[in-house]
């Protein structure tokens, strides 16, 4: 089983050079830390960035410059800041090639669920409806199944969609999915875990 | 015209009226019109519908006018951070429209450039397009979302000229341009405010023509998640 930084780790395998790729928040952002050596991978902020940097020093630390978790940030010497308007009309107009984003829960038709709990938690879907709708490529990565051990992994999602048929791929703690014409395709499996404990901990479709 | 005011009170003075529509810059606590938002708490203005990526936190910026009560809606993308925003949502007292970030952004831009709709594909299938007309371009559907005009923008940028002319600092720019444009009448703070002639034109991030008043002072810039490195790890 993957943890936290295994699945990123994993989803950097998805960046290529040039791209311009926009990191959700959580497992995402740790993306960040594994963009292979020599690789020039351009981060977009959708609060109005394009080339985000690393964390602060405690000297640098500007109130002026966060990400889109609300986190001081830096900038990198290719870096540039604009409206977010302009910010979504990148992203809308599908110039990002790539965002990388957290679910709650996912389908096998692509569907993403990520942005409410109707009732518990009311958290809004920040930029992540015009992501999944304009980037060219969708990864998710999360947990495969609940707390409880509940699937994530669904046929059709419980919650509240955040895009309808939207998603490529699918990194979770044990395995790696394509979104394909029937069901979900086994790529991968995560060390440590068998196909059969993948078949068990998935509600979707799995095609061959 | 004299666009330069002495403080938050006086630039608001006369624009204020319970029921208003208020467009507000910034995102998160990041470029937020944080002097005008205390103004607006004094001035005890009632059942105020804001449009704002988000709502502060429950102590700074907009979180303040939920804890008066001032506000009756929010049109916004993200509450996440602000437990009395969440609280007086489930509990029904505060109307709350979700809008995707883009499309908020859109909306505010294109009610500024007088545009009263527009088609995007993000929400399509979604709770956010329900109720809405769809239409179909090149074999992909897309949802009606409407521009907005609010009753007035309250706007933060780091530099204006005496005659409106805004600068921007880093991620602080954020909603601000797009929220500047949608009011009827703006009202910007900055942290100086500089003769005409000394902004270079070419650098100007937006006009003055959109900007009604303008005033200049002190801002806290609360910062919302402080996370740093240390200076070995580099």
């Amino acid at each position: 089983m993957w943890d936290r930084n295994q699945i990123a780790a994993r989803a950097a395998k998805e960046l290529q050079d040039g791209m311009y790729v926009n990191l959700g928040i959580g497992i995402p952002t740790l993306v960040s830390n594994y963009i292979p050596e020599g690789m020039t991978v351009t981060l977009q902020s959708e609060n109005g960035m394009l080339g985000m940097g690393p964390f602060p020093t405690e000297d640098e630390v500007d109130p002026d410059l966060i990400n889109a978790g609300k986190q001081t940030i830096t900038e990198l010497p290719h870096s540039a800041y604009f409206d977010s308007a302009q910010s979504f009309a990148m992203i809308r107009g599908g110039k990002i090639a790539m965002a990388i984003l957290g679910a709650m829960e996912v389908s096998e038709k692509g569907d993403l669920a990520n942005w409410m709990i109707p009732g518990k938690l009311v958290k809004g879907m920040g930029g992540a409806m015009d992501l999944v709708a304009g980037v060219g490529r969708v990864v998710v990565v999360m947990d495969h199944t609940s707390k409880h051990g509940d699937s994530k992994v669904l046929k059709d999602c419980t919650l509240p969609l955040t895009g309808k048929a939207v998603v490529d791929r699918i990194i979770t703690n044990m395995a790696v999915f394509d979104v394909v014409e029937g069901g979900l395709k086994l790529l991968e499996i995560a060390d440590g875990v068998t196909e059969e404990q993948v078949r068990a901990a998935t509600e979707a479709t799995i095609v061959d | 015209m004299k666009k330069v005011y002495a403080n938050a009170a006086e630039a608001l003075d006369g624009l204020l009226f319970d029921g208003m529509f208020i467009a507000a810059g910034g995102f998160g606590l990041c470029g937020i019109p944080e002097l005008l938002i205390d103004a607006i708490k004094d001035a005890g203005t009632k059942d105020i519908t804001v449009a704002s990526n988000n709502c502060g936190v429950d102590d700074f910026g907009l979180g303040i006018l939920l804890q008066t009560r001032q506000i009756k809606k929010m049109i916004s993308s993200y509450v996440g951070e602000n437990a009395e925003f969440m609280r007086q949502y489930l509990s029904g007292e505060l109307e709350l429209e979700f809008n995707p970030q883009g499309t908020l952004a859109e909306r505010m831009r294109a009610g500024g450039a007088g545009i009263p709709g527009f088609y995007t594909k993000t929400g399509v299938g979604t709770v956010i397009a329900e109720g809405k007309p769809h239409m179909d371009f090149d074999g992909v559907t897309y949802v009606l979302e409407r521009g907005i005009v609010a009753d007035l923008s309250i706007v933060k940028a780091w530099k204006a000229d005496t005659s409106g002319n805004l600068v921007f600092r880093k991620t602080a720019r954020n909603f601000n341009p797009p929220a500047a444009t949608c009011g009827k009448v703006c009202v910007v703070e900055v942290e100086e405010i500089v003769p005409v002639g000394s902004l270079d034109p070419d650098t100007i991030h937006l006009p003055g023509i959109y900007v009604t008043r303008i005033i200049q002072g002190e801002h806290e810039k609360r910062i919302e998640n402080r996370t740093v490195r240390n200076k070995e790890s580099v």
